[in-house]
């Protein structure tokens, strides 16, 4: 047994952690979040050009091996600083779906881009009713000739604004929950019958509404086998559902330690706010929150790793435990900061919302505990 | 023991029905209903049809141009209100100023500034809090300096929940000299907004909009007419004020609507195939929101009947503004659940009233986690909950 980051791990996160102090104060990520784009360009290139852009795939794939604990450090220090560039949306998923599903051309055509920043991702594949069921997909697909049809509408695709090429999830065949008879398929974003409502999310990040209509597609766009998709989008999704509990992880760790802080400088009744006891246990709390948190985060990482078939469990367990830290912590955070914690200005509030659409990105907190029950 | 409402209530009841259904603009009740945000005009066009059926002063003695209703009739009116979708009257001239001044004014204070309230003519705001000011309030430093007939007040109010619109703000103020206790240097004055001496920062909230301001008063004159009562008496006005406003503060009202509304969002939401609200965890949490509200409604009935046997509300009514906020947070948070992805797009103009464009996710959604960020002021504002449970903890159990 042994938690500890080995020199590589060490060296990753050293990186990312001076990236994230040196170039992404809180008004530095205001200005991106506010830009055209929503996420820095340069910034990007910085990723590739650091090689963490290649964390998420293995190194048959070019990439530095995939662990999921070098995914997890990542994650979390990009969670420290509320980073919105997608990494998550471009490299792990739609790059994570690719490696796993695609073909040996399809790889070799792609991943070099999606690893040296040329390539931005997005996967569509929530629909407006289809909540966190992943086989709930009524966005069909019919085989003419050597085209698919495509017809449907995909809702609150991260990162769909920007992506030069999606990937969807389409049903060509079966009823719409059906876990058989699920496809990806792989095309340009602005493929004709593709329309794109952009907008801006909660938390600071881009999403759109995606509609397709007749869109026409060639059939060795598939990625892996017609009807056989399920598989590798779960795989994939309980990845990012890692990543995402270990960003939220990385927001707690800045977020407990801030409202501790805030609460020694804040002085009201002549004395600091953290010298009432009934504060100070709040705090304790978040504390405690954090660290089962942080550890839960760990036992999922190790087992993604471990690969035994363990690990969809393990995932939900996580998502659950980190779902319901990342309520409290952001509550208490913004109820202890008071009134300036429900402003703009501060950063705390955004920690907040962050904290809070990762409650239900990827499975609800009640979503992923009922799966862990059920697994 | 009996909770029925008399022959006399019932018919009070129909003639609110009566009233709302005929009277209530639609757009803006089916803004209220749908959680979005209405422009000054709609809330000064509502109010002022309140004022032309005589309902305006709901608190406010009859001598005033108040209703004079029994403690259960404005019970009636908040639950019918909230059914309706009628929105709250902005509080701070109906419901913050106005009784100060009918309590403490002079009378050519009454007639100056009574009238121009009830008829909403004229927008108030709240200058308590300062930045330095929060939960211990008695320490704000904006100073008035008495000069001939007139005070020169300095200092910054802040949280000022729409100044933005605002012709006067009362304001706390510091008065007397360093000797003076804090709460004996306290003095409440009525400040005419137009004055360039006056700037108003504003200050966005999480949901992005602009709700309250930093006021800056750079050595603006107000004539000594405009104090309330006596200099250094201010704290004890604003003390009295507070428990003026314990009624309603429980919301609950308000929260059944909402809950209520819920319950049918969650029934047509989609869940992998079956009704969310069959969800087993998810129905096991709002019954028990369900349930702690109906306490709520009970503890709140508890302290009306009090009042209406005469009793003045104690520091226990402290409850009403904890439970109510937790419980209106809970139920903020549930619509989030229910919006699932959708609570996710931050589209403005889609949550503001008169939205024509082409809308994203459904409608109930797109307020939805806004609403619930911006809502955590709740716990906070009007005394924050700690404060709250320092009251009791001091006045009630004696510790």
């Amino acid at each position: 047994m042994d938690f500890s980051y080995n020199d590589e791990q060490q060296m990753l996160r050293d990186s990312v952690s001076k990236f994230v102090h040196q170039d992404y104060d809180f008004d530095s990520r205001r200005k991106i979040v506010d830009s055209e784009t929503g996420y820095s360009k340069e910034h990007w290139a910085l990723f590739a050009e650091l090689g963490w852009l290649m964390v998420p795939f293995s190194e048959d794939d070019g990439g530095l091996g995939g662990s999921a604990v070098d995914l997890m450090l990542v994650m979390e220090e990009f969670g420290k600083g509320m980073v919105v560039e997608p990494f998550l949306n471009t490299a792990v998923i739609g790059g994570g779906l690719i490696a796993d599903a695609g073909s040996d051309v399809q790889k070799q055509d792609l991943l070099p881009s999606v690893m040296e920043g040329q390539l931005q991702l997005a996967f569509a594949f929530t629909e407006a009713q289809s909540r966190y069921n992943l086989a709930d997909v009524d966005t069909r697909a019919e085989l003419q000739g050597e085209h698919y049809v495509i017809n449907g509408k995909k809702a609150v695709v991260l990162n769909g604004e920007s992506a030069d090429k999606l990937i969807v999830s389409v049903r060509t065949a079966g009823a719409q929950r059906d876990r058989d008879g699920i496809s990806l398929l792989l095309l340009d974003a602005d493929t004709a019958g593709i329309s794109r409502q952009a907008y801006a999310t909660i938390d600071g990040q881009r999403a759109a509404e995606v509609s397709f209509d007749n869109v026409k597609v060639s059939a060795e766009q598939l990625l892996g086998a017609a009807g056989q998709a399920l598989p590798s989008i779960e795989k994939i999704i309980d990845r990012a559902t890692l990543a995402v509990c270990a960003e939220a992880v990385g927001s707690m760790e800045v977020v407990y330690k801030k409202t501790v802080e805030y609460t020694q400088t804040r002085k009201q009744f002549g004395v600091s706010l953290a010298s009432f006891q009934a504060l100070q246990h709040r705090m304790v709390d978040m504390f405690i929150e954090y660290e089962q948190a942080r550890s839960i985060l760990m036992m999922a990482a190790m087992q993604l790793d471990a690969g035994e078939g363990l690990a969809p469990k393990a995932i939900s367990a996580a998502k659950s435990r980190v779902g319901k830290a990342a309520r409290k912590v952001g509550q208490e955070a913004v109820q202890l900061h008071g009134g300036i914690g429900v402003t703009d200005e501060l950063d705390i509030g955004h920690y907040f919302k962050r904290l809070t659409s990762v409650q239900y990105l990827y499975g609800s907190t009640d979503f992923h505990t009922q799966r862990f029950a059920s697994l | 023991m009996n909770i029925d409402f008399s022959a006399e209530e019932l018919a009070f009841q129909d003639e609110v029905r009566q009233f709302l259904s005929t009277k209530l603009p639609a757009d803006i009740s089916e803004g209220t209903l749908k959680g979005l945000h209405l422009g000054k005009e709609a809330h000064v066009r509502w109010q002022q049809i309140l004022h032309a059926q005589g309902w305006a002063g709901v608190n406010w003695p009859v001598e005033h141009g108040g209703t004079g209703w029994t403690p259960t009739q404005k019970y009636i009116w908040s639950t019918e209100c909230a059914n309706a979708g009628a929105p709250d009257v902005v509080p701070f001239g109906l419901k913050m100023v106005a009784p100060v001044i009918y309590s403490y004014g002079n009378e050519e204070q009454k007639k100056r500034f009574l009238p121009d309230i009830l008829a909403s003519n004229v927008w108030w705001c709240q200058g308590y809090s300062e930045p330095n000011a929060g939960s211990d309030l008695a320490s704000l430093r904006t100073t008035a300096v008495r000069d001939g007939d007139d005070y020169l007040v300095n200092g910054t109010k802040t949280w000022t929940t729409l100044g933005q619109y605002a012709d006067w703000i009362f304001c706390l103020v510091r008065t007397g000299d360093s000797n003076t206790k804090n709460q004996e240097a306290i003095t409440f004055l009525l400040i005419d907004m137009n004055d360039p001496a006056i700037t108003v920062s504003p200050i966005y909230m999480l949901d992005g909009l602009r709700e309250v301001n930093e006021i800056h008063f750079d050595n603006v004159r107000v004539p000594a007419a405009n104090r309330i009562g006596e200099e250094g008496k201010g704290w004890t006005y604003a003390k009295v004020l507070l428990t003026h406003e314990r009624t309603g503060i429980a919301r609950v009202a308000a929260s059944k609507q909402k809950l209520a509304a819920l319950k049918v969002l969650a029934q047509s939401t989609s869940n992998g195939g079956e009704a969310l609200l069959d969800n087993p965890a998810f129905a096991q949490k709002l019954a028990e929101v369900e349930i702690e509200l109906l306490a709520l409604e009970y503890t709140d009935l508890r302290a009306l009947s009090a009042v209406s046997t005469g009793k003045a509300p104690g520091p226990e009514s402290s409850i009403l503004k904890i439970t109510g906020t937790e419980v209106g947070q809970a139920i903020d948070e549930m619509y989030v659940e229910v919006a699932g992805y959708y609570s996710m797009p931050f589209v403005k103009e889609q949550f503001m009233v008169g939205f024509e464009g082409d809308p994203v996710g459904p409608e109930e959604a797109a307020n939805s986690a806004p609403h619930y960020f911006n809502n955590r002021k709740a716990s906070i504002y009007g005394g924050s909950n700690e404060i709250q449970k320092n009251i009791i903890s001091k006045a009630v159990l004696g510790l």
